[in-house]
C-alpha cells in the first residue's frame, strides 16, 4: 500500500494545513475582502448540484410519511403558540420602550417607584403554566404516537449501520446488502407497508436523518435504536448524517428511493443476484481481487469478501459514489479509485496507486456491476 | 447625566430615622461557608464516579467479577470510621484549650488514616498481582480502581494535611485560636469518611451481589 | 457628623490606582498585575483576556462563515474546518463566556456588598492563573506537539466531544488531550472562583446588608456560583474518565469493551445544560442592574426575581437530556425531559415580565447600555421561545443537530449574553477606568452589531428547517441551503465592523474619554459611592446600608427605600 510514502506526504500535508490554520487565525481582513469580492473559489460539485435540483425540495414542513406528518402538525401548533407569545410580550416591550422613553421635556423628578405586585406576579406565573401544560400534553401524545407505534407483521426490515463516512443497509429478510441508498416500498395509507429501521453503528455515533420521512434517530455503538417510516409518495428523498462523526461528517449523505411495490420487488430480485461474470473485463476483475480492494469490499460471486467498505456487488445500480459526493459515472469512478481524497478529503479509502492500465481495467469491470 | 448632588445629613435629619441595624453585625465565617461550598462541589464530583460504577455493575464482558474477588474491608472501614470520632474529639479538645489531649487524638487520627491507605494498598496488591485485575482488564477494573482510587486520593490529601498539623502541633505552633481552622479540616475528614460509606455500600455490598 | 456621600463611603487613597501604576516602569507594572490578589485587578484581567479570546474565536467563526458562504467552497480543508468549529465553540464557552462573566462578578460583588475584597483573595488569584494557563494550553495545541501519525494537534471533536469519537482508535495523537486538559484546568479555576463568590456573599457583607437587601446582581452571583459548584464537577469527572481511557487503557467510554457512548453524553449534558444557565444568569444579573437605573425605577418584584433565579438554577439541573431526544430514550424518558424543560421557561418568563414591569411607567433613558439591554430583552424572548420549540421532543427530532439549534443557542449566547456583556462594559467601564466610553461610537457599535447579528442568526433558523445539519464543512448546491448561508455570512461583515467600532471606542476612551466621576449614571448601588476607579481597598470606611438602594436613600431622604422593603 506504499505506507511509507503515504505517511510522509501526509505529514507534510498536515504541516501545511497547520500553517494554514495559523494564517487563517490572523487574516480576518483577507476573509472580509474575499467575502466582499463575491464568490470564494468553488470546488467542483461532481454533478451533484444538477442531480439535487432534479429532486423535489422541501424538508420538515413537506412531510411524505406518517412520523414526519405528525411532527409537522405538532410543529405548526407549537409555532402558533410561540408566535402568539412573541407578539404579545414583544408588543408590550416595544410599547413600553416607546411610551415610557425619557423626553427632553420631562421634569427632573424621578417617576413613581413601584416595588412589585403580587396579583400581577401571580397572573404572569399562572398563564405560562397553563400554556406549558397544554403544550406538554400535546407533545407527549405525539411522542407516544411515533415512538410506541407497533410494528405490523408485513413491515420491511432494514438494518442501518453507520460507518465513518457511509451507510450500510442490510435487508436480513431479503438477503440484500447495499450502501448509501435506501430502497423502500411505497406505503398505501389504506394498507400500510411501513419500513422498520434498526440503527447501529460500527464505529462512532451517527444520526440518520431524512427530514421528509421522519425525525432523526442516532446510531450509537453498543445500542440498537429503531425508527419507522411509511412514505406515501414515490420519489427520492435526501438526508444526511446529523451527528458529528469526524472529518467527512458533511459528506455522509443519504438517498431514500421510494417506489411502488412492484418496482421495489424488481429491485430486490436484481440485488439478490451475484455479480454477473463478464469475460471481456476479466483483467479488471483480477485487479480488484488481487489488490487491497478485496480486503475492504465485497462483490458477490468473486473472491472479494471485505466488510470494511460498502458492498459493491451492484454498485452501478446506485446513483452516487462516495456516499453522495459525486454522480455515479465511469469518469467519477475513475477519479474516485485513483484518489478518493480528491472528492472526499479524509475518506478512509486509500488512493489505490494502480497503474494507468490497471485503473482503466478495474473501472471498466466495475461499471459492469449493475 | 448630571452628577450626584451632594446630599447632606442635615437633609436626612428631616426624615424618619432608618431602622437600627442589628448589633453586632454577625455573619458566618468565610471558612465555614467556603468549606461547605467545597464539600458541595466534591459531592457532585463523587456522585458522577459512583453513578458510573453503579451503571457498569454487571456489564463487564470478561472475568474477574466483583463477587469472586472482593471481600469486605472490615478492618479498614472500622479504622476510617473511628478516625472520624477521634478527629471530632481532637477538635473539641483544642476548642477547650487542651493541647496535649488534642495532640494525642490528632496523631491517633493520622495513624488510622495511614492504616486505611496501607489496607487499600494491600488490597490493590492482591488484586493486581494475584487476581490479575487492572484498570484495563474490564469495566469492573476500570470503575473499581477509579472510584476506590479517587477516594484514596482524598484520604491521602487529608492525611497529608493532618500530618502537617501534627508536625506544627509537636512544634508547639498550634493553639486554641486555631480551633476553627482545625474544625474545618475535621469537616473535610468527616466528608471523606462519609464518602467511604457510600463507596463501601456501592462497591462491596451492592456491587458484589 | 454632617458630610456628603464622599465622606461617608469613600476614601480617595491619594489618587487613583491608574495614576500610581503609571509611576512604575513597565516591569514593575507587570509584576504588580501578575502578583496581585486584588479582586478588581483580577476581575479586569479575566475580562481583558476574555475579550482577547472573543476576538480570536470570533475570527475563527468568521472563517467558518466564509467557508460556508457558498456551496462546495474550498477555503479550508475539512480537517481545518473541524478544528475551527471545535476551538470556536470550546473557546467561546470556557475562554470567553466564563472568564468575562466571572470577571464581572469578581469586580462587582465586593464593591456592591461594601466589602474590601473577596473572601479568599489568594484563592482568587490561584483560580485566575489556573484558568489562564488552561486557556493558553487550548490554543497552544495549534503550534505545539506533533502528535502521533501526523494527526494534528488542535482538537477536532466538537465542543461536546462525544465518545467514542474521542477514544484513542478514532482520535489519535494528542489533540483531544489538549481539549481535555485545558478545559479541566479552566474548570478547576472556575470552581475556585465559585467557592470564593459564595463565601464572599455570605460572609463579607457590610453592616445592614441582610440577605434580602443584597443587590439582585449579588443574588444572581450566588445562584450562578452555586450552579458552577454542582455543574462543573460532572464535566471534570467525565474528562478524568476519558483521560484514564486514553492514557491507562480504561474502558469508561470504550464501546469495544462494553463501555457506553451514552454515558458520556449524559455526563456532558449534566454539566452542559446548567452551564448554559451559568453563562446566562450573569446576563440576567447585568440586566437587573442596568434596566432599573436607565428606567429610573426600582426593580419590579425583587423577591420574585430572586426566587425565579433560584428556581431556574434548580430546574436547570433536571433538563439535561433534552439535548439527547434523538438518542433513542424511552417515551417516558422523553416525556419527563419535555416537561421539565418547558417548566424552566416559566421562571425565565417571569424574569422577562419583571424587567418589563420595571420599565413600565419609568422614564427610559436610551443610552448605550440600555440600548443593548433592550435588544437583549427582545432577543432573549425569541431565544426562550425557540428553546420551548426545541423542548417539543418530536419537533426536536427534526431540529436537533441542525442549524436551527445553532441559531437558537447563538441567540442565547450572542443575542442574550454578549449583548448584555456589552451593556455591562458600557455601564461599568467608567467605574473601572474613570472614563466614559464614547456615546456615538457606542451607538455605531450597537446598530452595526445588531444588524449583523440578525442577518446572520435569523436566517440560520431557516437553513436548519431546510435540512442543513450543523458542523458540516460544506454543502452541495441544489438543496436550498445557498441563500440563508450567503445572507448569514454577509451578516458577519456588519458584526466585524461593529467590533472594530467597539475596539476603537475602548482604545480611544482609555486615553481621552470624558472623566466619569463617581456616579455618572445617577445609580443606586454601593459601587457608585466610591471613586472611579475605586481605591485599592474600595472603601475607607465600610458603609452601612438600610435598603437595597443605599444611594437612593441618600439622594431621596424624603422617601427612602427602606420604608417599603
Amino acid at each position: 500500500m506504499g505506507g511509507g510514502v503515504r505517511s510522509v506526504s501526509d505529514s507534510i500535508g498536515v504541516r501545511l494545513r497547520r500553517a494554514g490554520d495559523l494564517i487563517l487565525l490572523s487574516s480576518v481582513s483577507m476573509g472580509a475582502v474575499l467575502m466582499l469580492a463575491g464568490t470564494p473559489a468553488s470546488a467542483e460539485d461532481w454533478g451533484m448540484g444538477a442531480a439535487n435540483r432534479e429532486i423535489a425540495r422541501g424538508a420538515v414542513f413537506s412531510p411524505v410519511s406518517t412520523p414526519a406528518s405528525e411532527i409537522a402538525t405538532l410543529a405548526w401548533f407549537t409555532l402558533a403558540i410561540t408566535l402568539a407569545i412573541f407578539l404579545t410580550v414583544g408588543g408590550l416591550l416595544l410599547y413600553s420602550v416607546i411610551r415610557f422613553r425619557a423626553r427632553p421635556s420631562d421634569e427632573q423628578r424621578e417617576p413613581p417607584q413601584l416595588y412589585g405586585s403580587n396579583p400581577i406576579e401571580f397572573a404572569w406565573t399562572a398563564i405560562p403554566l397553563l400554556i406549558v401544560f397544554v403544550l406538554a400534553l400535546t407533545t407527549v401524545r405525539t411522542i407516544y404516537d411515533v415512538q410506541a407505534a407497533v410494528e405490523p407483521p408485513n413491515a420491511v426490515h432494514v438494518r442501518v449501520i453507520g460507518h465513518q463516512w457511509w451507510w450500510e443497509f442490510r435487508y436480513p429478510d431479503l438477503g440484500i446488502v447495499t450502501a448509501n441508498e435506501l430502497h423502500v416500498p411505497l406505503s398505501d395509507p389504506a394498507h400500510p407497508t411501513p419500513t422498520w429501521l434498526e440503527l447501529e453503528s460500527a464505529d462512532v455515533a451517527h444520526s440518520f436523518w431524512v427530514p421528509r420521512l421522519a425525525g432523526k434517530t442516532d446510531l450509537i455503538p453498543n445500542k440498537i435504536n429503531t425508527m419507522w417510516i411509511d412514505p406515501h409518495q414515490p420519489g427520492i428523498y435526501l438526508g444526511q448524517c446529523a451527528e458529528f462523526c469526524g472529518t467527512e461528517h458533511a459528506m455522509m449523505l443519504i438517498r431514500v428511493v421510494v417506489e411502488p411495490r412492484a418496482n421495489f420487488d424488481r429491485w430486490v430480485a436484481a440485488q439478490r443476484m451475484p455479480a454477473s461474470p463478464h469475460d471481456a473485463v476479466a483483467h479488471g476483475r483480477q485487479v480488484f481481487q488481487t489488490n487491497a480492494c478485496a480486503s475492504c469490499h465485497t462483490v458477490q460471486g468473486t473472491s472479494a469478501h471485505g466488510t470494511y467498505g460498502p458492498d459493491l456487488t451492484h454498485m452501478m445500480s446506485r446513483q452516487t459514489v462516495g456516499s453522495g459526493v459525486a454522480t455515479n459515472t465511469a469518469d467519477h469512478l475513475k477519479i474516485w479509485v485513483r484518489d478518493p481524497a480528491r472528492m472526499k478529503p479524509g475518506a478512509l479509502m486509500p488512493a489505490m496507486n494502480l497503474s494507468e492500465k490497471d485503473l482503466d481495467d478495474v473501472v471498466t469491470w466495475m461499471v459492469t456491476l449493475k | 447625566m448630571s452628577n450626584v448632588k451632594p446630599i447632606t445629613m442635615e437633609a436626612a435629619a428631616h426624615t424618619i430615622a432608618p431602622p437600627a441595624i442589628l448589633h453586632p453585625w454577625g455573619l458566618p465565617s468565610r471558612g465555614r461557608v467556603g468549606m461547605i461550598a467545597l464539600i458541595t462541589t466534591e459531592t457532585a464530583f463523587f456522585t458522577i464516579f459512583v453513578t458510573a460504577y453503579v451503571f457498569y455493575i454487571g456489564k463487564s464482558l470478561t472475568p474477574p467479577y466483583p463477587r469472586d474477588v472482593l471481600s469486605y474491608p472490615v478492618f479498614n472501614t472500622i479504622c476510617l470510621l473511628s478516625s472520624s470520632i477521634t478527629i471530632a474529639l481532637a477538635s473539641r479538645a483544642l476548642n477547650a484549650g487542651a493541647i496535649r489531649r488534642f495532640a494525642v487524638l490528632w496523631i491517633i487520627t493520622l495513624a488510622l488514616g495511614v492504616e486505611f491507605l496501607i489496607g487499600t494498598g494491600l488490597e490493590w496488591h492482591r488484586l493486581i498481582y494475584h487476581v490479575g485485575l487492572t484498570i484495563r482488564t474490564n469495566l469492573f477494573g476500570t470503575t473499581y480502581y477509579s472510584l476506590v482510587g479517587l477516594h484514596a486520593v482524598h484520604v491521602t490529601i487529608g492525611s497529608l494535611a493532618i500530618a502537617l498539623v501534627a508536625m506544627l502541633t509537636l512544634a508547639g505552633a498550634v493553639t486554641q485560636e486555631h480551633a476553627e481552622r482545625i474544625e474545618m479540616l475535621s469537616w473535610y475528614w468527616h466528608f471523606v469518611d462519609a464518602v467511604w460509606i457510600v463507596v463501601f455500600l456501592t462497591v462491596y455490598v451492592v456491587g458484589t451481589r | 457628623m454632617a458630610g456628603t456621600i464622599d465622606d461617608r463611603f469613600a476614601l480617595d487613597a491619594g489618587g487613583s490606582e491608574l495614576a500610581s501604576a503609571n509611576a512604575l516602569p513597565i516591569a514593575g507594572k507587570l509584576h504588580e498585575w501578575i502578583t496581585t490578589v486584588d479582586h478588581k485587578k483580577l476581575g479586569l484581567m479575566y475580562i481583558g483576556w476574555g475579550l482577547i479570546f472573543f476576538l480570536v474565536a470570533g475570527l475563527q467563526a468568521a472563517t467558518i462563515r466564509l467557508q460556508l458562504a457558498v456551496p462546495n467552497a474550498g477555503i479550508v480543508s475539512p480537517q481545518v474546518f473541524n478544528r475551527l468549529l471545535t476551538l470556536h465553540g470550546t473557546a467561546m464557552v470556557f475562554l470567553v463566556g466564563m472568564p468575562i462573566l466571572t470577571g464581572f462578578f469578581n469586580y462587582l460583588v465586593p464593591l456592591m456588598i461594601g466589602a474590601r475584597d473577596l473572601a479568599f483573595p489568594r484563592l482568587n488569584a490561584f483560580g485566575f492563573w489556573l484558568w489562564f494557563f488552561g486557556s493558553l494550553l487550548l490554543y497552544f495545541s495549534y503550534i505545539g506537539g506533533g502528535g502521533m501519525e501526523g494527526a494534528g494537534s488542535a482538537p477536532s471533536v466538537g465542543w461536546f466531544a462525544y465518545a467514542p469519537l474521542t477514544e484513542t482508535p478514532f482520535s489519535r495523537g494528542h489533540s483531544t488531550d489538549y481539549w481535555i486538559i485545558s478545559i479541566l484546568l479552566a474548570s478547576v479555576g472556575s470552581t475556585a472562583t465559585a467557592v470564593n463568590l459564595i463565601a464572599t456573599a455570605f460572609s463579607m457583607r457590610c453592616p445592614g446588608m441582610a440577605l434580602n437587601k443584597m443587590p439582585v446582581l449579588v443574588w444572581l452571583a450566588v445562584v450562578d456560583a452555586g450552579l458552577m459548584l454542582v455543574a462543573l464537577p460532572p464535566l471534570s469527572a467525565a474528562q478524568i474518565m476519558l483521560l484514564l481511557d486514553r492514557y491507562m487503557g480504561a474502558h469508561f467510554f470504550d464501546t469495544q469493551a462494553g463501555g457506553s457512548a451514552l454515558l458520556w453524553q449524559h455526563f456532558f449534558w449534566i454539566f452542559g445544560h446548567p452551564e448554559v444557565y451559568v453563562l446566562v444568569i450573569p446576563a440576567f444579573a447585568f440586566a437587573s442592574e442596568i434596566i432599573p437605573v436607565f428606567s429610573r425605577k426600582v426593580i419590579f418584584g425583587y423577591e420574585v426575581m430572586v426566587a425565579a433565579s433560584c428556581a431556574i438554577g434548580f430546574l436547570s439541573l433536571g433538563v439535561w437530556a433534552h439535548h439527547m431526544f434523538s438518542v433513542g430514550m424511552t417515551p417516558a424518558g422523553n416525556a419527563f425531559f419535555v416537561t421539565s424543560s418547558m417548566l424552566v421557561g416559566i421562571p425565565t418568563g417571569i424574569k422577562i415580565f419583571n424587567w418589563l414591569g420595571t420599565m413600565w411607567g419609568g422614564r427610559i433613558r436610551l443610552r448605550v447600555p440600555m440600548l443593548f439591554a433592550i435588544a437583549f430583552l427582545f432577543q432573549f424572548l425569541i431565544a426562550g421561545l425557540t428553546g420551548i420549540i426545541l423542548a417539543v421532543a418530536p419537533f426536536d427530532w427534526q431540529l436537533t443537530d441542525t442549524y436551527f439549534v445553532v441559531a437558537h443557542f447563538h441567540y442565547v449566547l450572542i443575542g442574550g449574553i454578549v449583548f448584555m456583556i456589552f451593556a455591562a462594559i458600557y455601564y461599568w467601564f467608567p467605574k473601572a477606568t474613570g472614563r466614559m466610553l464614547d456615546e456615538r461610537l457606542g451607538q455605531l457599535h450597537f446598530w452595526l452589531f445588531l444588524i449583523g447579528f440578525h442577518l446572520t442568526f435569523d436566517t440560520l433558523h431557516f437553513a436548519g428547517l431546510q435540512g442543513m445539519p450543523r458542523r458540516i464543512y460544506t454543502y452541495q448546491p441544489g438543496r436550498g441551503f445557498e441563500l440563508p448561508n450567503l445572507i448569514a455570512s454577509i451578516g458577519v461583515i456588519f458584526q466585524a465592523l461593529g467590533m472594530i467600532a467597539f475596539v476603537f471606542d475602548v482604545i480611544k476612551s482609555l486615553t481621552s474619554g470624558k472623566p466619569a466621576g463617581k456616579d455618572p449614571w445617577d445609580a443606586w448601588t454601593l459601587e457608585w459611592s466610591t471613586s472611579s476607579p475605586p481605591p485599592e481597598y474600595n472603601f475607607a470606611d465600610l458603609p452601612t446600608v438600610h435598603s437595597r438602594r443605599p444611594l437612593w436613600d441618600l439622594k431621596h431622604p424624603e422617601d427612602p427605600d427602606w420604608k417599603y422593603e
